[in-house]
């Protein structure tokens, strides 16, 4: 099927022998593209837009799981409410300190394993596919898995600290333990996958440009500095947008860390998309979780494009030296 | 050319209608799967939380065997928060029901007075004849203000002490039930005892699991707790709840807790390696410890009458039939059959479940119990339940239980005060319940 679709049209026909079924055919023909491509618009309506929209129209009234018939309008009060939430704000300024704590080290080593990967090792592929096994492995193992080497009293990595004489921490009350705790799963996670991505970018460029630097007597680092980074810059901006959308909705590894809707019993782990996910299925307040839903979106829209703005004006500060 | 003209048009049209099917898939409605009643055969699905204790007392084969044609099928969550989420959004899309679903006390003013038109009336389905065989109370609960009847009643929860007597002798403290009951006869006592114990155990072990815990149990002597008769919402008013508050904190402060949070996997392995030496026993606590503390912990426990007042109730569940049930009569009979006298009085033996079928309690009084030292099960239970106070249910009965046992998580974990942890409660009530 794929064949005849990218198959060129076939050239006008002689007009008189095939004249009376013509038009419908042509039509067809130019038809047919958008027929296939018709699914993924199909679906995308069902499952991404109409959703999207369902949920702008939920957030403005006051909706309960258990009585979803009964709907009263509350007009932007869902939102307004939202501004004098402190649990909205605690969850927001954690989304964004975890979100820190998980993306910057994870980029940065990600860069690093990259950039070693890149010489020739013996066994590459070996390195490179284990880099790439935390990423398929399910969220939900990964954390519980996690969760009992952060445990307080038998987990391992206080017996460990407890080794180096660091007094066992409570890496679930804690705020700065348990958004610690948190990250390091995320950071555990996503690395290979980020380096992988970096290597690929590293491999698409020139290697005459590293002979060039290395006539010129450039160290191995200076290298780095000046032909690999500029070299990977449209890499690493697409890096930095996705981790920053993966930060923003970060869900399954708090959800699962302690199994708390709350993200801890002081909230103080809990995310936005958590934060959602309580209002929502854990007091079953639709509307409520369906501002935080948008207002979730728009947040993530604006990262996005500060992002790719500060991004297009460092390289074009770049180029124009 | 004239092939390839005519495979092209059987490509186009063999598209058009993979996409015509790929959206037919996509807006099909999925039918439930309702078993099919060929040749009489029956499958009921049955979906619970916690363990109810049917499957492992062996009563589905026994149905099953009762009633040839009949096949159940059970599903279970473990914790219970985690259980009614999952049904509230499947009551409210209208799929993934099964016949027979557990309803936790807690809830059951939410289904009475807010879902009723979900679940069918048992009434006229034959529950009308069996209302003198439950305890009023019980039978009242899930009865909405029409006088319809949404569930039987399963087990209900008095509560004990539950205790580690080889821990207990470690620490020198009398292993005696009559003799630490009378210890224990206030709540000061019991913990005038932690802290005895705690002077001879060190750090190794506490004295209780949580004061959440503890706090749940002290709460459930109560007859007004979150809310008043009238529905309206009492808990920051209500002196009992800021007693058992107060307690609770107390026994943080004294450091008499292991503080580990209840239904979490440091909880569950905490009943075989002796972080705690007593719990707050609610009488389906008997089949958790049994689960968890494995046939290792086996003639370690005991059970002794609760401090203050010897009375009290936590928890204790209904089974419904959720209306749309393609098997609602034969649902109906099956729930029928599992909260009769003869099946409740044998889970007691079994599980620990205590029955709230009256048939029933009187037909376990001297059964004891060989795992926890042999220990009067019946007996105590049995006049723990009796003296119960009648409790008024409200709608988020639930969530306010959890925002409180939070806030004693705060205090006993990060050494928050009780003032503050107190407005951390009310906070987390408004954010719930608004």
């Amino acid at each position: 099927m794929t064949l005849t679709a990218t198959a060129p049209v076939p050239p006008a026909r002689p007009p008189a022998a095939q004249a009376p079924a013509a038009p419908p055919r042509r039509l067809l023909a130019r038809l047919s593209p958008y027929a296939y491509i018709a699914p993924f618009f199909a679906l995308f309506a069902a499952f991404g837009l109409f959703p999207l929209l369902y949920t702008a129209y939920v957030s403005l009234y006051r909706v309960e799981l258990q009585t979803p018939g009964e709907m009263e309008w509350r007009g932007l009060d869902n939102y307004t409410a939202l501004l004098r939430d402190d649990f909205f704000w605690t969850a927001l300024r954690n989304t964004f300190t975890i979100g820190v704590v998980s993306t910057v080290p994870q980029l940065l080593m990600a860069l690093g394993l990259a950039h070693l990967l890149n010489y020739r090792l013996r066994g590459r592929t070996f390195f490179r596919v284990t880099m790439l096994l935390p990423y398929a492995t399910s969220v939900a193992a990964a954390t519980l898995v996690f969760a009992q080497l952060f445990g307080r009293d038998f987990g391992l990595v206080n017996w460990a600290l407890g080794l180096a004489g660091i007094g066992p921490v409570d890496w679930q009350s804690g705020t700065v333990a348990s958004q610690i705790a948190v990250s390091t799963i995320v950071t555990w996670r996503w690395t290979g996958y980020n380096a992988l991505i970096y290597l690929a970018g590293m491999q698409s460029i020139p290697g005459e440009l590293y002979e060039a630097a290395e006539l010129d007597g450039a160290s191995r680092w200076r290298q780095f500095l000046h032909v690999t980074l500029p070299g990977l810059r449209p890499t690493v901006l697409f890096t930095i947008v996705v981790s920053t959308i993966g930060a923003t909705q970060l869900f399954g590894e708090p959800l699962l860390f302690e199994g708390s809707i709350s993200g801890g019993i002081s909230h103080q782990y809990q995310t936005l998309g958590l934060y959602m996910y309580e209002q929502g299925w854990g007091y079953f307040h639709l509307g409520r979780a369906a501002a935080i839903a948008w207002v979730t979106f728009v947040l993530i829209v604006l990262l996005v494009l500060l992002n790719t703005a500060l991004a297009r004006r460092r390289s074009r500060k770049g180029t124009r030296r | 050319m004239p092939t390839a003209r005519a495979a092209r048009r059987a490509t186009l049209r063999l598209g058009a209608v993979a996409l015509a099917g790929a959206l037919l898939a996509a807006c099909g409605s999925g039918s439930t799967g309702t078993s099919a009643d060929k040749d009489g055969k029956v499958t009921i699905t049955v979906d619970l939380f916690g363990t109810f204790g049917y499957k492992e007392a062996g009563l589905y084969d026994e149905y099953e065997k009762l009633h040839p044609g009949v096949t159940i099928k059970q599903s279970s969550t473990e914790n219970e928060a985690d259980y009614w989420k999952a049904l509230q959004t499947r009551l409210a899309g209208g799929g993934g029901l099964a016949d027979v679903q557990g309803i936790e006390v807690g809830r059951i003013a939410s289904v009475t007075q807010q879902q009723a038109d979900k679940f069918e009336d048992l009434g006229p389905l034959g529950a009308k004849d069996l209302q003198d065989d439950f305890s009023a109370a019980k039978w009242a609960a899930a009865t909405t203000a029409d006088g319809r009847t949404l569930g039987l009643g399963t087990d209900v929860g008095p509560e004990a002490i539950c205790y580690r007597t080889d821990l207990f002798q470690q620490a020198g403290l009398p292993t005696d039930r009559a003799e630490l009951a009378q210890k224990w006869a206030t709540w000061d006592g019991y913990l005038e005892l932690g802290r005895q114990y705690k002077a001879k155990a060190g750090a190794k072990s506490a004295w209780l699991d949580s004061v959440g815990s503890l706090y749940s149990v002290i709460v459930g002597q109560e007859k007004e707790r979150y809310y008043d008769a009238s529905g309206k919402l009492v808990y920051d008013d209500n002196a009992a709840v800021k007693a058992a508050w107060d307690l609770s904190v107390k026994a943080a402060q004294d450091g008499l807790s292991a503080k580990l949070a209840q239904w979490t996997p440091a909880w569950n392995q905490a009943f075989s390696s002796g972080s705690f030496a007593t719990i707050g026993c609610p009488a389906w606590m008997l089949g958790y410890i049994k689960g968890q503390a494995g046939d290792a912990g086996k003639g370690k426990w005991d059970i002794a009458p609760l401090p203050g007042g010897a009375a009290g109730n936590w928890g204790g569940s209904y089974l419904a039939v959720p209306k749309g049930s393609a098997h609602a009569k034969e649902a109906f009979a099956l729930v029928k059959w599992l909260t009769a006298a003869e099946q409740q009085a044998k889970l007691f033996k079994k599980q620990g479940s205590f029955p709230s079928n009256i048939g029933a309690i009187e037909s376990v009084k001297d059964v004891t119990d060989p795992y926890f030292s042999d220990a009067p099960i019946g007996r105590i239970f049995g006049a723990a339940a009796e003296a119960s106070p009648v409790q008024v249910l409200g709608v988020h009965d639930g969530d306010v239980n959890q925002q409180i046992t939070n806030a004693l998580g705060e205090v006993e974990r990060k050494g928050t005060d009780s003032a503050t942890a107190w407005s951390h409660a009310r906070k987390g009530v408004e954010n719930a319940v608004g």
